[in-house]
Protein backbone atom coordinates (compact mmCIF):
# COMPACT_ATOMS: atom_id res chain seq x y z
CA UNK A 1 0.00 0.00 0.00
CA UNK A 2 3.24 2.36 1.39
CA UNK A 3 4.64 1.32 -2.17
CA UNK A 4 1.80 2.20 -4.20
CA UNK A 5 1.11 5.56 -2.62
CA UNK A 6 4.63 6.71 -2.97
CA UNK A 7 4.55 5.76 -6.89
CA UNK A 8 1.62 7.69 -7.12
CA UNK A 9 3.11 10.39 -5.95
CA UNK A 10 6.27 10.42 -7.96
CA UNK A 11 5.00 9.74 -11.18
CA UNK A 12 1.93 12.63 -10.90
CA UNK A 13 1.64 12.84 -14.69
CA UNK A 14 0.70 9.65 -15.20
CA UNK A 15 -1.71 10.05 -12.21
CA UNK A 16 -3.57 12.85 -13.82
CA UNK A 17 -3.77 11.26 -17.08
CA UNK A 18 -5.21 8.50 -14.99
CA UNK A 19 -7.34 11.01 -13.44
CA UNK A 20 -8.24 12.75 -17.08
CA UNK A 21 -9.18 9.11 -18.73
CA UNK A 22 -11.14 7.87 -15.89
CA UNK A 23 -13.54 11.11 -16.12
CA UNK A 24 -13.21 10.86 -19.58
CA UNK A 25 -14.81 7.18 -19.87
CA UNK A 26 -17.42 8.35 -16.98
CA UNK A 27 -18.63 10.76 -19.06
CA UNK A 28 -18.79 8.47 -22.59
CA UNK A 29 -21.24 6.15 -20.72
CA UNK A 30 -23.56 8.57 -19.37
CA UNK A 31 -23.59 10.81 -22.58
CA UNK A 32 -22.85 9.16 -26.24
CA UNK A 33 -22.41 12.67 -26.95
CA UNK A 34 -19.42 12.77 -25.71
CA UNK A 35 -16.65 11.25 -28.35
CA UNK A 36 -17.98 12.96 -30.80
CA UNK A 37 -15.98 15.06 -33.53
CA UNK A 38 -17.84 18.38 -32.56
CA UNK A 39 -17.57 18.09 -28.83
CA UNK A 40 -13.70 16.81 -28.52
CA UNK A 41 -13.15 19.91 -30.77
CA UNK A 42 -14.97 21.57 -27.97
CA UNK A 43 -12.88 20.12 -25.23
CA UNK A 44 -9.74 20.88 -27.16
CA UNK A 45 -10.46 24.33 -27.89
CA UNK A 46 -11.26 24.55 -24.01
CA UNK A 47 -8.40 22.97 -23.04
CA UNK A 48 -5.78 25.09 -25.53
CA UNK A 49 -5.62 28.25 -23.97
CA UNK A 50 -5.50 27.08 -20.52
CA UNK A 51 -2.48 24.61 -21.60
CA UNK A 52 -0.72 27.42 -23.53
CA UNK A 53 -0.84 29.93 -20.80
CA UNK A 54 -0.46 27.02 -18.01
CA UNK A 55 3.39 26.04 -19.96
CA UNK A 56 4.60 29.78 -19.14
CA UNK A 57 3.19 29.71 -15.74
CA UNK A 58 4.70 26.58 -15.01
CA UNK A 59 8.29 27.50 -16.13
CA UNK A 60 7.69 30.79 -13.58
CA UNK A 61 6.49 28.83 -10.75
CA UNK A 62 9.81 26.37 -10.77
CA UNK A 63 11.52 29.35 -11.44
CA UNK A 64 9.95 30.69 -7.98
CA UNK A 65 7.97 33.51 -9.33
CA UNK A 66 4.46 33.69 -10.45
CA UNK A 67 2.75 36.14 -13.04
CA UNK A 68 -0.68 37.19 -12.65
CA UNK A 69 -1.40 39.17 -15.30
CA UNK A 70 -1.02 36.74 -18.23
CA UNK A 71 -4.84 36.83 -18.67
CA UNK A 72 -5.17 40.30 -19.21
CA UNK A 73 -2.14 39.85 -21.72
CA UNK A 74 -4.60 38.00 -23.59
CA UNK A 75 -7.40 40.48 -23.60
CA UNK A 76 -4.67 43.50 -24.48
CA UNK A 77 -3.11 41.60 -27.86
CA UNK A 78 -5.65 40.74 -30.30
CA UNK A 79 -6.57 44.68 -29.53
CA UNK A 80 -3.04 45.66 -30.31
CA UNK A 81 -3.94 43.49 -33.79
CA UNK A 82 -6.53 45.75 -34.08
CA UNK A 83 -5.24 48.56 -33.71
CA UNK A 84 -2.15 47.54 -35.68
CA UNK A 85 -3.79 46.70 -39.22
CA UNK A 86 -6.89 49.46 -38.77
CA UNK A 87 -5.53 52.17 -37.17
CA UNK A 88 -1.64 51.83 -38.07
CA UNK A 89 -1.97 50.49 -41.46
CA UNK A 90 0.60 47.80 -40.32
CA UNK A 91 0.98 44.72 -42.65
CA UNK A 92 -1.00 41.62 -41.30
CA UNK A 93 2.26 39.28 -40.27
CA UNK A 94 3.90 42.04 -38.64
CA UNK A 95 0.79 43.00 -37.34
CA UNK A 96 0.62 39.65 -35.41
CA UNK A 97 3.80 39.58 -34.35
CA UNK A 98 3.74 43.03 -32.72
CA UNK A 99 0.60 41.66 -30.92
CA UNK A 100 2.75 38.15 -29.81
CA UNK A 101 6.26 40.78 -29.07
CA UNK A 102 3.42 43.26 -26.63
CA UNK A 103 3.05 40.18 -24.14
CA UNK A 104 7.13 39.89 -24.49
CA UNK A 105 7.47 43.20 -23.56
CA UNK A 106 4.78 42.81 -20.25
CA UNK A 107 6.60 39.78 -19.11
CA UNK A 108 10.01 41.54 -19.42
CA UNK A 109 8.35 44.87 -17.17
CA UNK A 110 7.48 42.11 -14.91
CA UNK A 111 10.79 40.93 -15.19
CA UNK A 112 12.71 44.01 -14.79
CA UNK A 113 10.64 45.04 -11.70
CA UNK A 114 10.44 41.86 -9.56
CA UNK A 115 14.31 40.79 -10.13
CA UNK A 116 16.42 44.10 -10.81
CA UNK A 117 13.62 46.72 -8.18
CA UNK A 118 13.25 43.59 -5.62
CA UNK A 119 9.49 43.85 -6.11
CA UNK A 120 7.99 40.43 -5.36
CA UNK A 121 6.27 38.83 -8.34
CA UNK A 122 2.56 38.59 -6.73
CA UNK A 123 2.55 42.60 -6.31
CA UNK A 124 4.51 43.40 -9.50
CA UNK A 125 1.98 41.44 -11.58
CA UNK A 126 -0.93 42.21 -9.23
CA UNK A 127 0.00 46.07 -10.43
CA UNK A 128 0.14 44.70 -13.98
CA UNK A 129 -3.19 43.01 -13.95
CA UNK A 130 -4.99 46.31 -12.94
CA UNK A 131 -2.64 48.53 -15.34
CA UNK A 132 -3.26 46.22 -18.46
CA UNK A 133 -6.88 45.50 -18.02
CA UNK A 134 -7.15 49.55 -17.77
CA UNK A 135 -5.33 50.08 -20.84
CA UNK A 136 -7.66 47.30 -22.45
CA UNK A 137 -11.06 48.63 -21.16
CA UNK A 138 -9.59 52.64 -22.18
CA UNK A 139 -8.11 52.15 -25.82
CA UNK A 140 -11.19 50.02 -26.70
CA UNK A 141 -14.36 51.96 -24.92
CA UNK A 142 -14.84 48.25 -23.32
CA UNK A 143 -16.76 47.61 -26.78
CA UNK A 144 -15.66 44.57 -28.81
CA UNK A 145 -14.14 45.35 -32.64
CA UNK A 146 -14.06 42.71 -35.42
CA UNK A 147 -11.20 40.77 -36.79
CA UNK A 148 -9.54 43.08 -39.22
CA UNK A 149 -10.19 42.30 -42.71
CA UNK A 150 -6.31 41.40 -43.86
CA UNK A 151 -6.36 38.68 -41.34
CA UNK A 152 -9.61 37.05 -41.68
CA UNK A 153 -8.90 33.98 -43.65
CA UNK A 154 -6.37 31.38 -44.09
CA UNK A 155 -4.58 33.78 -41.36
CA UNK A 156 -7.13 33.55 -39.24
CA UNK A 157 -8.08 29.69 -39.72
CA UNK A 158 -4.48 28.76 -39.28
CA UNK A 159 -4.35 31.16 -35.87
CA UNK A 160 -7.42 29.81 -34.35
CA UNK A 161 -10.88 29.32 -36.37
CA UNK A 162 -10.07 26.40 -37.50
CA UNK A 163 -11.19 23.14 -36.04
CA UNK A 164 -8.04 21.61 -34.77
CA UNK A 165 -5.74 24.68 -34.89
CA UNK A 166 -5.75 25.18 -31.09
CA UNK A 167 -4.40 21.43 -30.26
CA UNK A 168 -2.13 21.85 -32.65
CA UNK A 169 -0.78 24.86 -31.07
CA UNK A 170 -1.13 23.44 -27.67
CA UNK A 171 0.19 20.14 -28.64
CA UNK A 172 3.62 21.83 -30.70
CA UNK A 173 4.16 24.46 -27.59
CA UNK A 174 4.02 22.03 -24.91
CA UNK A 175 5.88 19.81 -26.55
CA UNK A 176 8.89 22.49 -27.28
CA UNK A 177 8.65 23.60 -24.06
CA UNK A 178 8.57 20.27 -21.88
CA UNK A 179 11.97 19.57 -23.84
CA UNK A 180 13.56 22.83 -22.94
CA UNK A 181 12.77 22.59 -19.06
CA UNK A 182 13.93 19.04 -19.06
CA UNK A 183 16.76 18.72 -21.61
CA UNK A 184 18.07 22.22 -21.58
CA UNK A 185 20.67 24.78 -20.01
CA UNK A 186 17.48 27.18 -19.52
CA UNK A 187 15.55 24.51 -17.70
CA UNK A 188 17.98 23.10 -15.57
CA UNK A 189 18.91 26.59 -14.47
CA UNK A 190 15.25 27.48 -14.14
CA UNK A 191 14.86 24.67 -11.80
CA UNK A 192 17.93 25.52 -9.70
CA UNK A 193 16.75 29.35 -9.43
CA UNK A 194 14.16 28.35 -7.80
CA UNK A 195 15.23 25.39 -5.99
CA UNK A 196 18.20 27.37 -4.44
CA UNK A 197 18.99 31.04 -5.83
CA UNK A 198 21.77 31.70 -3.86
CA UNK A 199 23.44 28.44 -4.55
CA UNK A 200 23.02 28.81 -8.26
CA UNK A 201 24.40 31.82 -8.66
CA UNK A 202 27.45 30.61 -6.84
CA UNK A 203 27.73 28.09 -9.16
CA UNK A 204 27.17 30.99 -11.92
CA UNK A 205 23.34 30.59 -13.07
CA UNK A 206 22.43 34.26 -14.75
CA UNK A 207 19.47 34.05 -12.56
CA UNK A 208 18.25 37.31 -13.58
CA UNK A 209 18.29 36.56 -16.78
CA UNK A 210 16.08 33.18 -16.31
CA UNK A 211 14.12 35.11 -14.37
CA UNK A 212 13.10 37.48 -16.52
CA UNK A 213 13.60 35.44 -19.79
CA UNK A 214 10.81 33.24 -17.97
CA UNK A 215 8.40 36.27 -17.49
CA UNK A 216 8.92 37.45 -21.29
CA UNK A 217 7.69 33.57 -22.18
CA UNK A 218 5.15 33.70 -20.07
CA UNK A 219 4.00 37.06 -21.21
CA UNK A 220 4.13 35.72 -25.09
CA UNK A 221 2.41 32.39 -24.54
CA UNK A 222 -0.35 34.33 -22.37
CA UNK A 223 -0.79 37.09 -25.92
CA UNK A 224 -0.81 33.66 -27.96
CA UNK A 225 -3.46 32.31 -26.45
CA UNK A 226 -5.61 35.28 -26.49
CA UNK A 227 -4.94 35.95 -30.48
CA UNK A 228 -5.77 31.95 -30.67
CA UNK A 229 -9.29 32.87 -28.69
CA UNK A 230 -10.07 36.17 -30.59
CA UNK A 231 -9.61 33.81 -34.22
CA UNK A 232 -12.05 31.42 -32.70
CA UNK A 233 -14.60 33.61 -31.38
CA UNK A 234 -14.43 35.73 -34.27
CA UNK A 235 -14.59 38.80 -32.86
CA UNK A 236 -11.43 41.00 -30.33
CA UNK A 237 -14.10 40.85 -27.35
CA UNK A 238 -12.25 42.95 -23.88
CA UNK A 239 -13.33 39.54 -22.13
CA UNK A 240 -11.55 37.14 -23.62
CA UNK A 241 -9.31 35.82 -20.96
CA UNK A 242 -11.98 36.55 -18.47
CA UNK A 243 -10.28 38.91 -16.44
CA UNK A 244 -8.49 36.68 -13.57
CA UNK A 245 -10.16 33.36 -15.14
CA UNK A 246 -7.65 32.38 -17.49
CA UNK A 247 -4.58 33.08 -15.34
CA UNK A 248 -6.43 31.11 -12.66
CA UNK A 249 -7.54 28.54 -14.61
CA UNK A 250 -3.62 27.72 -15.63
CA UNK A 251 -2.37 28.03 -12.00
CA UNK A 252 -4.63 25.51 -11.16
CA UNK A 253 -3.93 23.10 -14.36
CA UNK A 254 0.36 23.84 -13.24
CA UNK A 255 -0.90 22.55 -8.96
CA UNK A 256 -3.07 19.90 -10.49
CA UNK A 257 -0.25 18.80 -12.80
CA UNK A 258 2.11 18.85 -10.08
CA UNK A 259 4.05 21.98 -9.91
CA UNK A 260 5.25 23.62 -6.56
CA UNK A 261 4.40 26.94 -5.63
CA UNK A 262 7.68 27.20 -3.73
CA UNK A 263 10.15 26.72 -6.80
CA UNK A 264 12.12 24.40 -7.66
CA UNK A 265 9.99 21.39 -9.31
CA UNK A 266 6.78 21.19 -11.67
CA UNK A 267 6.66 19.69 -15.23
CA UNK A 268 5.33 21.32 -18.28
CA UNK A 269 3.10 17.73 -19.51
CA UNK A 270 1.26 17.95 -15.88
CA UNK A 271 0.23 21.10 -16.03
CA UNK A 272 -0.98 20.53 -20.07
CA UNK A 273 -2.72 17.45 -18.44
CA UNK A 274 -3.80 19.60 -15.47
CA UNK A 275 -5.57 22.10 -18.24
CA UNK A 276 -6.78 18.44 -19.85
CA UNK A 277 -8.84 17.62 -16.82
CA UNK A 278 -10.23 21.10 -15.93
CA UNK A 279 -11.29 21.05 -20.07
CA UNK A 280 -12.88 17.68 -19.51
CA UNK A 281 -14.47 18.13 -16.43
CA UNK A 282 -16.43 21.31 -17.32
CA UNK A 283 -17.31 19.99 -20.95
CA UNK A 284 -18.77 16.70 -19.09
CA UNK A 285 -20.78 18.67 -16.38
CA UNK A 286 -22.35 20.39 -19.35
CA UNK A 287 -23.26 17.45 -21.29
CA UNK A 288 -24.98 15.84 -18.24
CA UNK A 289 -26.64 18.73 -17.76
CA UNK A 290 -24.99 19.68 -14.17
CA UNK A 291 -24.91 23.35 -13.65
CA UNK A 292 -21.59 25.28 -13.49
CA UNK A 293 -21.82 25.68 -9.89
CA UNK A 294 -20.68 22.71 -8.61
CA UNK A 295 -17.61 22.83 -11.35
CA UNK A 296 -15.98 25.36 -9.00
CA UNK A 297 -16.68 22.68 -5.64
CA UNK A 298 -14.47 20.25 -7.58
CA UNK A 299 -11.83 22.60 -8.64
CA UNK A 300 -11.50 23.60 -5.40
CA UNK A 301 -11.18 20.44 -3.85
CA UNK A 302 -8.59 18.96 -6.84
CA UNK A 303 -6.44 22.56 -6.00
CA UNK A 304 -6.76 21.75 -2.12
CA UNK A 305 -6.05 17.69 -3.14
CA UNK A 306 -3.30 18.48 -5.31
CA UNK A 307 -1.35 20.83 -3.05
CA UNK A 308 -1.73 18.46 0.05
CA UNK A 309 0.07 15.49 -2.29
CA UNK A 310 2.57 18.18 -2.89
CA UNK A 311 3.54 18.27 0.51
CA UNK A 312 3.28 15.33 1.26
CA UNK A 313 5.27 14.37 -1.39
CA UNK A 314 8.32 16.97 -0.26
CA UNK A 315 8.33 15.50 2.87
CA UNK A 316 8.77 12.15 1.79
CA UNK A 317 11.91 12.84 -0.24
CA UNK A 318 13.45 14.85 2.54
CA UNK A 319 12.37 11.58 4.68
CA UNK A 320 13.93 9.19 1.79
CA UNK A 321 17.77 9.84 2.76
CA UNK A 322 19.51 7.35 3.26
CA UNK B 1 59.38 28.74 -3.00
CA UNK B 2 56.67 31.69 -3.16
CA UNK B 3 53.46 30.91 -1.05
CA UNK B 4 50.37 30.18 -3.45
CA UNK B 5 48.50 32.74 -1.16
CA UNK B 6 49.80 35.57 0.57
CA UNK B 7 47.54 38.59 2.83
CA UNK B 8 49.69 41.48 3.51
CA UNK B 9 48.96 43.56 6.11
CA UNK B 10 45.13 43.37 5.24
CA UNK B 11 42.70 45.47 7.52
CA UNK B 12 39.26 45.15 6.89
CA UNK B 13 36.61 47.90 8.60
CA UNK B 14 32.52 47.93 8.86
CA UNK B 15 31.62 51.36 9.93
CA UNK B 16 32.91 51.83 13.52
CA UNK B 17 33.50 48.25 13.74
CA UNK B 18 37.14 46.63 12.80
CA UNK B 19 36.88 43.51 11.43
CA UNK B 20 40.30 42.84 10.96
CA UNK B 21 43.27 44.65 12.15
CA UNK B 22 46.13 43.59 10.42
CA UNK B 23 46.61 39.80 8.66
CA UNK B 24 49.71 38.39 7.61
CA UNK B 25 48.93 35.33 6.25
CA UNK B 26 50.86 32.98 4.24
CA UNK B 27 49.66 29.26 2.47
CA UNK B 28 52.46 26.96 0.58
CA UNK B 29 51.52 24.87 -2.18
CA UNK B 30 49.59 21.78 -1.65
CA UNK B 31 49.38 22.93 2.41
CA UNK B 32 46.15 22.37 4.41
CA UNK B 33 45.87 25.32 7.33
CA UNK B 34 44.04 25.70 9.62
CA UNK B 35 42.05 28.92 10.80
CA UNK B 36 40.78 28.77 14.38
CA UNK B 37 39.36 31.90 16.71
CA UNK B 38 36.57 33.05 18.54
CA UNK B 39 33.53 34.12 17.55
CA UNK B 40 33.50 37.83 16.09
CA UNK B 41 37.64 37.10 15.48
CA UNK B 42 37.05 37.98 12.09
CA UNK B 43 37.30 34.32 10.58
CA UNK B 44 34.57 34.81 8.25
CA UNK B 45 35.61 38.43 7.01
CA UNK B 46 39.29 36.79 6.46
CA UNK B 47 37.60 33.72 4.12
CA UNK B 48 34.92 36.80 2.92
CA UNK B 49 37.99 38.62 1.86
CA UNK B 50 39.61 35.40 0.10
CA UNK B 51 36.90 34.75 -1.75
CA UNK B 52 36.41 37.62 -3.17
CA UNK B 53 32.95 39.04 -1.51
CA UNK B 54 34.53 41.44 0.68
CA UNK B 55 37.29 43.95 -0.84
CA UNK B 56 39.82 44.75 2.00
CA UNK B 57 40.75 48.21 2.98
CA UNK B 58 44.20 48.10 3.05
CA UNK B 59 46.90 45.85 2.22
CA UNK B 60 47.69 43.14 -0.22
CA UNK B 61 46.52 40.49 -1.58
CA UNK B 62 49.13 37.86 -3.21
CA UNK B 63 48.53 34.92 -5.82
CA UNK B 64 51.58 32.55 -6.40
CA UNK B 65 53.39 35.98 -5.42
CA UNK B 66 51.61 38.90 -7.38
CA UNK B 67 49.29 41.23 -6.32
CA UNK B 68 45.78 40.90 -7.18
CA UNK B 69 42.36 42.55 -6.41
CA UNK B 70 39.41 39.88 -6.10
CA UNK B 71 36.48 42.13 -7.38
CA UNK B 72 34.16 39.58 -7.22
CA UNK B 73 33.50 35.73 -6.47
CA UNK B 74 33.17 34.94 -9.90
CA UNK B 75 36.78 36.63 -10.15
CA UNK B 76 38.01 34.61 -7.69
CA UNK B 77 36.62 31.78 -8.69
CA UNK B 78 37.70 32.00 -12.26
CA UNK B 79 41.71 32.64 -10.33
CA UNK B 80 41.06 29.61 -8.93
CA UNK B 81 40.31 30.48 -5.30
CA UNK B 82 37.24 28.64 -4.35
CA UNK B 83 34.49 29.00 -1.29
CA UNK B 84 32.84 25.95 -0.31
CA UNK B 85 29.87 26.59 1.92
CA UNK B 86 28.30 23.64 4.15
CA UNK B 87 24.61 24.11 2.46
CA UNK B 88 24.50 26.91 -0.15
CA UNK B 89 25.77 25.85 -2.76
CA UNK B 90 23.86 22.54 -3.86
CA UNK B 91 20.49 22.60 -5.96
CA UNK B 92 18.33 20.21 -3.73
CA UNK B 93 16.17 19.21 -6.72
CA UNK B 94 18.77 18.65 -8.99
CA UNK B 95 20.56 14.84 -9.38
CA UNK B 96 24.08 14.79 -8.19
CA UNK B 97 25.49 15.14 -11.40
CA UNK B 98 23.43 18.49 -12.64
CA UNK B 99 24.81 19.62 -9.63
CA UNK B 100 28.42 18.56 -10.77
CA UNK B 101 27.83 20.73 -13.67
CA UNK B 102 25.80 23.17 -13.07
CA UNK B 103 26.71 26.25 -14.12
CA UNK B 104 29.27 24.78 -17.36
CA UNK B 105 26.80 22.11 -18.48
CA UNK B 106 27.87 19.94 -21.59
CA UNK B 107 25.69 20.23 -24.47
CA UNK B 108 24.97 18.13 -28.00
CA UNK B 109 22.63 17.87 -30.36
CA UNK B 110 20.75 21.22 -30.86
CA UNK B 111 21.97 22.73 -27.64
CA UNK B 112 20.49 19.57 -25.76
CA UNK B 113 21.97 18.60 -22.14
CA UNK B 114 24.40 15.35 -22.82
CA UNK B 115 23.14 13.99 -19.97
CA UNK B 116 25.31 10.68 -20.73
CA UNK B 117 28.37 12.33 -20.67
CA UNK B 118 28.21 14.19 -17.59
CA UNK B 119 26.06 11.27 -16.24
CA UNK B 120 29.91 9.19 -16.72
CA UNK B 121 32.23 12.07 -16.03
CA UNK B 122 30.48 12.81 -12.71
CA UNK B 123 30.71 9.14 -11.61
CA UNK B 124 34.12 9.01 -12.95
CA UNK B 125 35.49 11.77 -10.87
CA UNK B 126 33.58 11.42 -7.53
CA UNK B 127 35.19 7.63 -7.49
CA UNK B 128 38.63 8.70 -8.19
CA UNK B 129 38.06 11.14 -5.07
CA UNK B 130 37.16 8.34 -2.83
CA UNK B 131 33.27 9.97 -2.60
CA UNK B 132 30.70 7.33 -2.09
CA UNK B 133 27.22 7.78 -3.12
CA UNK B 134 24.17 5.23 -4.10
CA UNK B 135 24.28 6.37 -7.28
CA UNK B 136 24.40 10.07 -9.19
CA UNK B 137 21.24 9.72 -10.19
CA UNK B 138 19.77 10.54 -6.99
CA UNK B 139 18.62 13.71 -5.88
CA UNK B 140 20.79 15.70 -3.90
CA UNK B 141 17.62 15.76 -1.12
CA UNK B 142 18.17 12.65 -0.72
CA UNK B 143 22.04 12.56 0.55
CA UNK B 144 23.32 13.22 3.92
CA UNK B 145 25.34 16.38 5.13
CA UNK B 146 28.19 14.84 4.65
CA UNK B 147 27.96 13.57 1.19
CA UNK B 148 26.61 17.41 0.02
CA UNK B 149 29.17 18.89 1.11
CA UNK B 150 31.56 15.74 -0.17
CA UNK B 151 29.57 16.52 -3.45
CA UNK B 152 30.62 20.52 -3.11
CA UNK B 153 34.17 19.92 -2.54
CA UNK B 154 34.48 17.53 -5.29
CA UNK B 155 32.72 19.90 -7.65
CA UNK B 156 34.94 22.69 -6.72
CA UNK B 157 38.04 20.58 -7.47
CA UNK B 158 36.35 19.08 -10.53
CA UNK B 159 36.34 22.66 -11.74
CA UNK B 160 40.22 22.99 -11.38
CA UNK B 161 39.92 25.02 -8.33
CA UNK B 162 43.74 25.42 -6.55
CA UNK B 163 42.82 27.42 -3.39
CA UNK B 164 40.03 25.68 -1.54
CA UNK B 165 38.42 27.79 1.80
CA UNK B 166 36.46 25.70 3.36
CA UNK B 167 34.21 27.30 5.80
CA UNK B 168 33.43 25.53 8.96
CA UNK B 169 33.01 22.16 7.34
CA UNK B 170 32.40 19.88 10.12
CA UNK B 171 29.83 22.18 11.80
CA UNK B 172 26.66 20.60 12.68
CA UNK B 173 27.70 16.95 11.18
CA UNK B 174 28.37 13.89 13.38
CA UNK B 175 31.56 12.21 13.86
CA UNK B 176 31.01 9.98 11.23
CA UNK B 177 30.00 12.64 8.51
CA UNK B 178 32.85 14.23 9.78
CA UNK B 179 35.37 11.53 9.13
CA UNK B 180 34.27 11.90 5.55
CA UNK B 181 35.26 15.47 4.76
CA UNK B 182 38.34 14.29 6.93
CA UNK B 183 38.93 12.30 4.70
CA UNK B 184 38.41 13.46 1.39
CA UNK B 185 40.84 16.51 2.71
CA UNK B 186 43.64 14.00 3.25
CA UNK B 187 42.79 12.55 0.13
CA UNK B 188 42.75 15.83 -1.33
CA UNK B 189 46.68 16.88 0.10
CA UNK B 190 48.18 13.42 -1.15
CA UNK B 191 47.30 14.34 -4.70
CA UNK B 192 48.65 17.78 -3.98
CA UNK B 193 47.13 19.39 -6.31
CA UNK B 194 44.84 21.90 -4.33
CA UNK B 195 46.16 23.86 -0.95
CA UNK B 196 43.17 24.62 1.39
CA UNK B 197 42.21 26.77 4.42
CA UNK B 198 40.15 25.02 6.71
CA UNK B 199 37.68 27.25 9.26
CA UNK B 200 36.96 25.17 12.21
CA UNK B 201 36.19 24.63 15.75
CA UNK B 202 36.63 21.87 16.64
CA UNK B 203 40.43 21.67 17.37
CA UNK B 204 41.26 18.22 17.37
CA UNK B 205 39.90 17.89 13.84
CA UNK B 206 42.38 20.71 13.01
CA UNK B 207 44.97 18.68 14.20
CA UNK B 208 44.53 15.85 13.16
CA UNK B 209 44.52 16.83 9.47
CA UNK B 210 46.15 19.84 9.24
CA UNK B 211 49.69 20.96 8.16
CA UNK B 212 49.57 24.37 10.12
CA UNK B 213 47.41 26.01 12.78
CA UNK B 214 46.90 29.98 12.58
CA UNK B 215 45.01 31.36 15.13
CA UNK B 216 43.24 34.85 14.72
CA UNK B 217 42.15 37.01 17.66
CA UNK B 218 40.91 40.30 17.22
CA UNK B 219 41.37 40.83 13.95
CA UNK B 220 45.20 39.95 13.82
CA UNK B 221 46.68 36.30 13.75
CA UNK B 222 48.49 35.73 16.84
CA UNK B 223 49.84 32.49 16.47
CA UNK B 224 51.19 30.19 13.71
CA UNK B 225 53.10 27.06 14.38
CA UNK B 226 53.19 23.80 12.41
CA UNK B 227 50.74 21.05 13.75
CA UNK B 228 53.56 18.97 14.49
CA UNK B 229 54.86 21.47 17.04
CA UNK B 230 52.05 22.31 18.49
CA UNK B 231 49.14 20.61 20.33
CA UNK B 232 46.03 19.94 21.64
CA UNK B 233 46.62 21.38 24.92
CA UNK B 234 48.45 24.38 23.96
CA UNK B 235 45.37 25.72 21.49
CA UNK B 236 43.03 25.07 24.12
CA UNK B 237 45.14 27.16 27.12
CA UNK B 238 45.53 29.69 24.45
CA UNK B 239 41.58 30.44 23.71
CA UNK B 240 40.97 29.65 27.51
CA UNK B 241 43.61 32.85 28.32
CA UNK B 242 41.69 34.62 26.02
CA UNK B 243 38.52 34.27 27.34
CA UNK B 244 39.74 34.58 30.80
CA UNK B 245 41.43 37.93 29.75
CA UNK B 246 37.65 38.89 28.08
CA UNK B 247 35.59 38.24 31.33
CA UNK B 248 37.69 40.32 33.49
CA UNK B 249 37.53 43.37 31.44
CA UNK B 250 33.94 42.96 31.15
CA UNK B 251 33.39 41.89 34.65
CA UNK B 252 35.58 45.21 36.10
CA UNK B 253 33.62 48.54 36.05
Amino acid sequence: MRRVREEFLRHREASVLVVALGLGLYFMSVTDVFLSAANLVNISQAMAPAAIVACGTVLLLVSGEIDLSVGVVAALAPFMMHYAIDFWGVPAIPAILLALLTGTLIGFGNGFVTVVLRVPSFVTTLGTLYFVTGVVLTTSHAYPAEIPGPVDGAIGAWLGAADWAHLGWALVIVVFLHVVLTRTRWGLHTVAVGGNPLGAAEAGVRTARIKIGNFMIAGTLGAFAGLIEAFRIHTIDPNIGGGTGLMFTAVSAAVIGGTALAGGSGTIVGGALGALVLAVLQNGMNLIGISANPYFLILGLAILVSMIANVYLTRLRRAGRT
Amino acid sequence: MTPVLQMERVAKRFGAVTALREVNLNLAAGEVLGLIGDNGAGKSTLVKLLCGFHQPDSGHILLDGEEVTLKSVRQARALGIDIVYQDLALINELSVYHNMFLGREHVGFARLLSNRRMRGLAREHLDAMGVRIPSVDVEVAKLSGGQRQAIAVARSVYSRSRILLLDEPLAAMGAKEGALILDLVRDLKARGEVSIVIIAHNYAQILDVCDRVNLLQHGTITFDKPTAETSLQELTDLVVAEYRKARTRGGSP
